[in-house]
């Protein structure tokens, strides 16, 4: 049985699933119809869902400061609120990144994808019993792309140029086409309230599958089940209570005295004396966020391709996954591209630790004399380690590095996209275009290696238009290939999501979207008595 | 021997004569007011000096020059310090310390309930260890040299010699995860009952109670003993009453005035140096409120936070030094 099937199999555990969706997927990845009734009736039967109880998560990122208002949402822990009350209009599949409906029924682009038409569903109720209208939509997204807003989804929506009703359907003009519209929608700011959040951002009144009950910003946050939920096949605990602890000791002791049922955020260094706990499972999932090493292209002595090469194949990336991310990552491969992302670029060769192709490269830069690397714990947990890792491997290849390690106040402000050479961190995007947009257009503001390319900003743009999903993948690996080989970005790992759980929780789905199952982690499981 | 200014000190002069007692009182205070508005200064620079401010700390990697110039504009960063610092501190002198920028609720409401939270497990914490540490000094002093001395200043030595989160992660570890039966975490909330919220908060309680008891009870100890070898202990001796008696009524109140100062000072920290306690139990006090706001460069609740801090050490210390004034008549009259 491969990923694909387990996962469907755990959809039909987790009721999502009906036989006929099973059986049509099941046999699209290849399974023949009696394999694939034979597995729907065990996983259906394996484990059956079991509605009730109250389940407790212990979760890092809560603050005194924690807004309720969903376009201020920033931390983890409003993060994983937001998810329980509120809906957005659409939603991306755990397992392949793709859009999937959820308050939007379905969705039309034009030919040159610059306007789409969404059908908003009907008979949908808010938390306060009000029917959801196009209204809604209309005014939540208007809050959110006003230029005055300080909403989170801000630069996500720039491209919007118009969002007006027509009838039942929503009607976004882009100023330029966008493939990928109906993914930048999943953003978790995007929640749907009533009159877009204008009477009152704050009050918390949503479509999701729980109704909060009480919220202190920073210490807690309460839930009760939302009856009239127009979905069966998620909410299947009574009540959930958020707990915010943000240190770590004390999330691994609540989760190992059984006091909450899960925790997020455990770290490497911890997680094999975690493991050894009886009733704690990890749940370990495939992300996008990677760690940087960032090298101005345009700044002496980084302006040398030859040189950028040499330090790139200096980097021994097996050993960062396995130190610093105590295995819980992949290795990268200089660009910010994985295989969780749609449309990724398959079949580019891994680029490897090689001190000999390095020697060579360093030799042809003409560079001398020892590179100055600037880094710090807040750039990434374990920063500084990597770093002195890095100047060991670079050290075989006859590269000489200095570690230069910086106060981790300020280091945003005066070291990262400031300073020609350090360490930095980038959660992952919803879509590849995205990722790009924000890091690597030559008019991005966070442009961080200085790679200013006009002929990838064509192919970038080109992409982003087209509708032709195999011509839109072979754009995306030009441009991968322009990255890797001539940007200013050593890539060595993406990291895993590394959360932990009581063996009561069930029905885990581990979602490439985002952390925490992508938020929806308190709705999507059950407990075991 | 009458110069025309002698009228105007002589009034003055005159009532600090009368009453020297209140006259020092009135002058702390006086003092401790003026060490407050310094303070406050103190803080705003330092926080203006920081490096970093609210608007890109808090959109982080998701800030755009345009939600950043929204944010500065929305809340008047735009404009001089001196201008600002004024404003704050005038409304701050009627307890209104603003909103919160990150979370716009109304700081001095966040704080009431944190405060609330913080003296509530402090003053759990004075409750229990104030008296144990007077007492065991006392006990210690009694049986100086001997192994109760031993045995108590060999704990003390080492409760005091472990950092705080230790000692918490020591509890939690023995009592929450392996013999399950402490409640952790001590988040508290409001509509949690007076029970419920004691047993929440036994773990952190002792935790604190560990960390001042030694330094308290080593300081009782030695001021005890210095009074001790004193000529009149010597005569109360040789009246021949008990050890225990003499201690109690004869040595214990002349050594009142260090054994307050240290208490005072404990008092303090416990108020204000719990931070680390607070996170480490996930307990919702002041610290932790600071911490997050610090994070994100919250300025309004950072200064709240500070000038509460400051006020309660100053008011605390004040208090030590006018309670050893009266316990010890001499200090009224300043040599």
């Amino acid at each position: 049985m491969n990923d694909y099937t387990k996962y469907l199999a755990s959809r039909v555990t987790a009721g999502g699933l009906s036989r006929r969706e099973f059986l049509g997927r099941a046999m699209a990845a290849g399974l023949t119809l009696a394999v694939a009734d034979k597995l729907f009736t065990e996983s259906a039967r394996a484990a059956e869902p079991k509605r009730g109880g109250h389940l407790k998560l212990g979760l890092e990122g809560g603050a005194a400061t924690d807004s309720k208002d969903p376009a201020k949402f920033l931390s983890q822990f409003m993060f994983c609120v937001g998810r329980c009350w509120g809906d957005m209009l659409v939603e991306s599949d755990p397992l392949t990144g793709a859009a999937v409906p959820a308050l939007a029924e379905s969705w039309e682009p034009s030919k040159d994808a610059a306007t789409w038409t969404f059908k908003i569903r009907k008979g949908v109720k808010f938390h306060n019993g009000k029917e959801l209208t196009i209204d809604d939509v209309v005014a939540t997204l208007k809050r959110h792309t006003d230029k005055a807003s300080e909403s989170g989804a801000l630069g996500v929506l720039g491209s919007i140029k118009e969002i007006k009703a027509d009838g039942g359907n929503l009607v976004l003009t882009l100023s330029e086409g966008n493939a990928d519209m109906p993914l930048l929608l999943t953003d978790y700011h995007l929640v749907i309230q009533p009159n877009g959040g204008n009477d009152d951002p704050l009050a918390s009144i949503g479509t999701g599958p729980y109704k909060l009950t009480n919220f202190e910003a920073g210490v807690r946050a309460t839930f009760e089940k939302n009856k009239d939920d127009w979905r069966t096949d998620r909410g299947y605990v009574d009540s959930i209570e958020i707990i915010g602890m943000n240190d770590a000791t004390a999330r691994i002791a609540a989760l190992s005295s059984g006091q909450v049922h899960y925790i997020n955020r455990v770290d490497p260094k911890t997680v094999n004396l975690l493991k050894r706990a009886p009733n704690v499972e990890i749940l370990s999932t495939a992300g996008r966020g990677h760690y940087v090493f960032i090298m101005h292209c345009d700044k002496a002595p980084f302006d040398n391709n030859d040189l950028r090469l040499a330090l790139k194949y200096a980097m021994d990336r097996e050993t960062m996954v396995e130190k610093i991310l105590g295995g819980y990552g992949k290795v990268g491969n200089d660009f910010p591209i994985n295989s969780t992302y749609a449309l990724f670029p398959e079949g580019i060769e891994q680029r490897v630790y090689d001190p000999d192709k390095a020697a060579f490269h360093y030799k042809k830069s003409g560079h001398s004399g020892s590179v100055l690397l600037r880094t710090s714990e807040v750039a990434f947990p374990g920063g500084v380690d990597a770093a002195v890792l890095y100047q060991e491997s670079c050290k075989k290849a006859g590269i000489e590095i200095e570690v230069k390690r910086e106060p981790g106040d300020g280091y945003w402000t005066n070291v990262w996209n400031v300073q020609p050479f350090s360490t930095s961190y980038w959660g992952g995007r919803p879509t590849q275009d995205q990722m790009y947009s924000t890091a690597y257009l030559s008019t991005a503001d966070w442009n961080d290696t200085r790679f200013k390319r006009p002929d990838f900003d064509k192919l970038l743009l080109q992409a982003r238009s087209e509708l032709d999903e195999s011509k839109r993948k072979e754009l995306y690996r030009a441009m991968a290939m322009m990255v890797r080989d001539e940007g200013g970005v050593i890539l060595p790992m993406f990291n895993d999501f590394v959360n932990a759980s009581t063996k009561q929780v069930k029905g885990y789905v581990h979602d490439i979207g985002n952390d925490m199952s992508n938020g929806y982690v308190a709705t999507r499981v059950w407990l075991e008595a | 021997m009458s110069s025309p200014t002698s009228g105007n000190i002589l009034p003055g002069l005159r009532f600090r004569q009368r009453f020297p007692l209140l006259a020092l009182i009135l002058e702390r205070f006086v003092l401790s007011i003026i060490l407050l508005f310094a303070v406050s200064i103190l803080i705003f620079g330092g926080l203006e000096a920081l490096p970093g401010d609210f608007a890109t700390t808090y959109l982080g990697q998701s800030a755009t020059p345009q939600a950043v110039a929204n944010i500065r504009k929305d809340l008047g960063l735009d404009r001089p310090v001196t201008t600002r610092y004024i404003e704050w501190l005038g409304n701050a002198v009627q307890g209104d310390f603003g909103t919160s920028w990150a979370s716009k609720n109304s700081v001095s409401e966040q704080i009431g309930k944190r405060l609330g939270n913080s003296l509530f497990l402090a003053g759990f914490a004075a409750l229990i260890s104030v008296p144990l540490a007077v007492g065991l000094g006392m006990v210690s002093v009694h049986f100086r040299g001997r192994l109760p001395d031993k045995i108590i200043n060999i704990i003390s030595l080492a409760a005091i010699s472990l950092p705080e989160f230790f000692i918490g992660y020591l509890l939690i570890m023995f009592f929450a995860v392996k013999f399950g039966v402490a409640t952790f975490p001590a988040t508290v909330y409001e509509s949690m009952g007076f029970a419920d919220r004691l047993k929440a908060i036994a773990l952190p309680t002792a935790t604190l109670v560990l960390v001042v008891l030694a330094h308290m009870m080593r300081m009782t100890r030695a001021a005890i003993l210095s009074v001790m070898s004193s000529a009149y202990m010597e005569t109360a001796e040789l009246k021949g009453l008990s050890a225990f008696r003499s201690i109690v009524k004869h040595a214990a109140p002349n050594a009142l005035a260090p054994i307050i100062n240290v208490v005072a000072l404990n008092l303090a920290y416990l108020v204000v140096g719990v931070v680390v306690v607070e996170v480490v139990f996930v307990y919702p006090g002041m610290g932790q409120y600071m911490v997050d706001a610090v994070t994100v460069r919250d300025m309004p609740v950072v200064q709240a936070c500070g000038l509460i801090f400051a006020a309660v050490y100053i008011f605390l210390n004040m208090l030590a030094d006018i309670l050893a004034i009266i316990a010890n008549p001499r200090l009224r009259h300043p040599r």
